[in-house]
C-alpha cells in the first residue's frame, strides 16, 4: 500500500490513543494489529463486562476529506466481520460474545486530539 | 434525536402528490439511505444536500441518516426534494424550530453553495396543493412570479439555504423587490403581411371561429407557413383559467420562461417533421413530459411538410384530436395532459412540389403523387374539416397588397362570431362549432332546408360520408356565424362544401 510516512505515523498514533483510551476504561488489550492474509484488525480488547471487542481505528489529520468513519464502506464492514470471526477461531474463542466498534481519531497539526468512539456499529 | 418531518410535492404529469419526508438520525457509522423509490437524480440529492448544508455553515450529521419519502410506493423523481430533505435533516438534529416547518411545503433543487435553484413544474405542483392542509410554500426565488400565479397559498420565495434558515429560526425575511415582468403587448405576426390568398385567409378565419383543423396544400414558397403562423393572432386572448392551464403545461416541460409567465397568447407550436412520437404526444421514463400537442393546448399545432412525418407520428395525434387530451402511461405511472389544439397541416402537392396551376415542370409520376399524399392517413384527414389549396399569389395581388386586412380586424370578426356560437350552445358543454355533437347537428343544429337537401344529395351521390356530412355542417355553422346568419343558409353550406373539398386529391 502506497501510504505516505506521515499517514502511517498518524495511523499508528491514532491506534495508540485508542488503546490507551480503552485501557483507561478498564479494557484489557488482547491484540494489536492482528494481521492475516485477509486483512488486519487494529485492536482486540476484552471489555470490563467480558465481551471481546474488535476496534477499527480511523485516523485523520483534519476533517477536510470528510469524517474518518465515512471511509468504512459496506465491503470493509463485512471484511471486519469475517476477520473478527477468524480471530475468534484462531484463538479458540469461537462462540464467545463479541462486538465490533469503530473509532475516529482526529489529530490536528497543532497537537489537539479528538476521539469519536462508536460502540457496536458494525 | 427526534424525527425531522417536512413536506414536498411529487409531480407526475400535471398532477402532484403531497409527499412526507421523514429523517431519522441514529447512532452508527456515517451512512445515508434514501427510501421511497427515488430515481437517479433524487438519489444524488445526498451529495447536493450535504455540500449545500456544509457550505452554509450548518451541521451535517456524521451518523446514520435515514430519509424516507412517503407514500413509499409512489416512484419519485427529480431534484425538487433537495430542499425538504435538507430542512428535515436539520429538524431531526433539532437545530431549527419546527413551528414554521409544519404546514409548509418546500420545493427546489440545491446548488452546492447553498443557493436554491430554479425548479421545473412549480405551477402545476402548487395548483395540486390547493385544497390540502398546506397553506405555505417555500419556492426558489427564480420561480417566485410563477408561484404567485396561484392564489390561496402563502408563497415564500428564497434565494438560498441561509436565508431560509434565518427565516425558519427568527421569522425574519430578507425583503425582496419582486420584479414582475411587465405584461407583454400582444406581439404577433400580423395577417396584413400576407399578400392576396383570399381563400386561405378566409379558411383561417373560419378555423379560428369554429376551432376547425385545417390542411393546406400548395407548392413551396406560396405562404403556407406564413399563413399558419398568423392563425394564433386571429384567436381571442386566453381566459384566466385557460392561460393558467397552458402555463402549467409549459412549466412541466420547463419552457415557461420562453413562453412568458403571464402570457395569454394562444400558443403556436411547430414541431419539425422529423419529430418523434414521444416528442409529439409526450412521454419519458422517469419524468413524464408533455409533448408538442400538449404545449399547443388552447392554441395551434402546426406541422409543416406533414407527409414527410415519420410514420405513426401523425396518427398518434388521433387520440388528442378526438378527446382533447392525451394519456401517457409509463412504468412510473400515467399522466393525462390536456391537448385541445387547432391542427394545421401543410403539405406540398407532390414530392417535387411543382404540381400547381397547370402543373408544368412537375416531374412526379401519378403513382408518386398518390403515395406522397397517402402518407396522411385517411382517419387523420377525416378529422380535418378544412382542406384548402394554397396557390401562388397572383401578380396583381402581390403588387397591390390586395386584401391586406390586419389580424386585429379579423380577430374582432372572429370574436363576434364566437359570441354568437357560444350563445347558441347554452345547453351544451362545448365552446366551439367544431365540437358540436353529431346528434345535435341532426336536430337543433340543422342548416336551412335547402342547405340540408344539398348535403343529402351529396351523400346520395357518394361525394360525402356520414362523418363528412357532419363536418360540413359544423363548418357551415362557423361560416354562418361569421356572416351573421342565424342559421346556415344554402350559400353557407355551399361554401363549407368547397372549403372541405377544396381539392379532389383525397377523394
Amino acid at each position: 500500500m502506497a501510504k505516505s510516512k506521515q499517514a502511517a505515523l498518524i495511523g499508528e498514533v491514532g491506534e495508540a490513543f485508542i488503546a490507551n483510551y480503552l485501557k483507561k476504561k478498564g479494557y484489557a488489550i488482547l491484540a494489536q494489529n492482528w494481521r492475516i492474509r485477509e486483512g488486519e484488525i487494529d485492536i482486540v480488547a476484552l471489555s470490563p463486562t467480558g465481551k471481546i471487542t474488535f476496534v477499527e481505528v480511523k485516523s485523520r489529520s483534519s476533517l477536510a476529506y470528510g469524517h474518518p468513519l465515512e471511509s468504512i464502506t459496506r465491503e470493509k464492514a463485512y471484511r471486519l466481520q469475517r476477520l473478527a470471526l477468524a480471530w475468534l477461531v484462531s484463538n479458540s474463542k469461537f462462540g464467545a460474545d463479541f462486538q465490533i466498534d469503530a473509532a475516529a481519531v482526529i489529530i490536528s497539526p497543532s497537537g489537539g486530539v479528538e476521539i469519536d468512539y462508536r460502540e457496536a456499529v458494525l | 434525536m427526534t424525527i425531522g418531518v417536512t413536506h414536498g410535492v411529487s409531480l407526475i404529469g400535471l398532477s402532484g402528490t403531497l409527499v412526507q419526508i421523514e429523517v431519522d438520525i441514529s447512532d452508527g457509522l456515517p451512512h445515508y439511505s434514501l427510501l421511497g423509490l427515488p430515481d437517479l437524480a433524487l438519489m444524488e440529492s445526498r451529495d447536493r444536500v450535504r455540500s449545500a448544508l456544509v457550505n452554509s455553515r450548518e451541521l451535517w450529521p456524521n451518523k446514520k441518516v435515514t430519509v424516507s419519502l412517503s407514500p413509499a410506493w409512489l416512484p419519485k423523481s427529480g431534484s425538487n426534494f433537495d430542499l425538504p430533505i435538507a430542512v428535515a435533516i436539520l429538524a431531526a438534529q433539532e437545530v431549527i424550530p419546527i413551528e414554521r416547518v409544519v404546514g409548509s411545503v418546500f420545493f427546489g433543487e440545491l446548488a452546492l453553495d447553498g443557493r436554491i435553484r430554479e425548479a421545473r413544474g412549480v405551477l402545476p405542483a402548487l395548483i395540486s396543493l390547493l385544497g390540502s392542509q398546506i397553506k405555505r410554500v417555500i419556492v426558489p426565488m427564480a420561480n417566485a412570479a410563477e408561484a404567485k400565479l396561484v392564489s390561496g397559498l402563502e408563497i415564500i420565495p428564497m434565494e438560498n439555504i441561509s436565508e431560509l434558515l434565518k427565516w425558519l429560526r427568527s421569522g425574519i425575511r430578507v425583503e425582496v423587490n419582486e420584479l414582475f415582468p411587465p405584461l407583454a403587448e400582444r406581439n404577433f405576426k400580423d395577417l396584413s403581411d400576407v399578400a392576396g390568398q383570399l381563400e386561405a385567409r378566409y379558411a383561417l378565419e373560419v378555423a379560428a371561429t369554429g376551432g376547425h383543423h385545417i390542411l393546406m396544400i400548395g407548392p413551396p414558397g406560396t405562404g403556407k407557413t406564413m399563413l399558419a403562423e398568423r392563425l394564433p393572432s386571429l384567436l381571442p386572448e386566453l381566459g384566466e383559467k385557460d392561460a393558467l392551464e397552458v402555463s402549467a403545461i409549459h412549466s412541466v416541460a420547463g419552457v415557461l420562461k420562453e413562453r412568458g409567465l403571464f402570457s395569454k397568447e394562444p400558443p403556436f407550436i411547430a414541431p419539425h417533421h422529423t419529430t418523434t412520437r414521444t416528442a409529439m404526444v409526450g412521454g419519458g421514463s422517469s419524468v413524464l413530459k408533455p409533448g408538442a400537442c400538449s404545449l399547443a393546448h388552447n392554441g395551434v399545432l402546426f406541422i409543416d411538410e406533414a407527409p414527410e412525418c415519420v410514420s405513426g407520428v401523425l396518427d398518434a395525434l388521433r387520440q388528442p384530436l378526438e378527446s382533447g387530451q392525451i394519456t401517457i402511461t409509463r412504468a412510473i405511472g400515467s399522466a393525462t395532459f390536456p391537448a385541445n389544439f387547432i391542427l394545421v397541416l401543410a403539405a406540398n402537392p407532390c414530392p417535387c412540389g411543382r404540381l400547381s396551376g397547370r402543373g408544368r415542370g412537375c416531374t412526379c409520376s401519378s403513382l408518386q403523387i398518390r403515395r406522397y399524399l397517402n402518407r396522411l392517413s385517411g382517419p387523420l384527414i377525416d378529422r380535418v374539416d378544412l382542406r384548402i389549396k394554397v396557390e401562388p399569389p397572383t401578380r396583381t395581388a402581390f403588387a397591390s397588397g390586395e386584401g391586406g386586412e390586419s389580424s386585429a380586424l379579423v380577430r374582432e370578426r372572429v370574436a363576434t362570431a364566437r359570441l354568437r356560437s357560444v350563445r347558441r350552445f347554452k345547453s351544451l358543454k362545448i365552446s366551439r362549432n367544431a365540437e358540436i355533437p353529431a346528434f345535435a347537428l341532426r336536430n337543433e343544429f340543422k342548416a336551412e332546408r335547402r342547405g340540408m337537401s344539398l348535403l343529402h344529395s351529396e351523400m346520395d351521390r357518394e361525394n360525402l360520408t356520414a362523418r363528412g356530412f357532419h363536418k360540413v355542417l359544423r363548418l357551415s355553422w362557423s361560416i354562418a356565424d361569421l356572416a351573421e346568419h342565424d342559421l346556415p343558409l344554402l350559400e353557407d353550406v355551399q361554401r363549407a362544401l368547397s372549403l372541405r373539398d377544396g381539392m379532389d386529391l383525397f377523394e
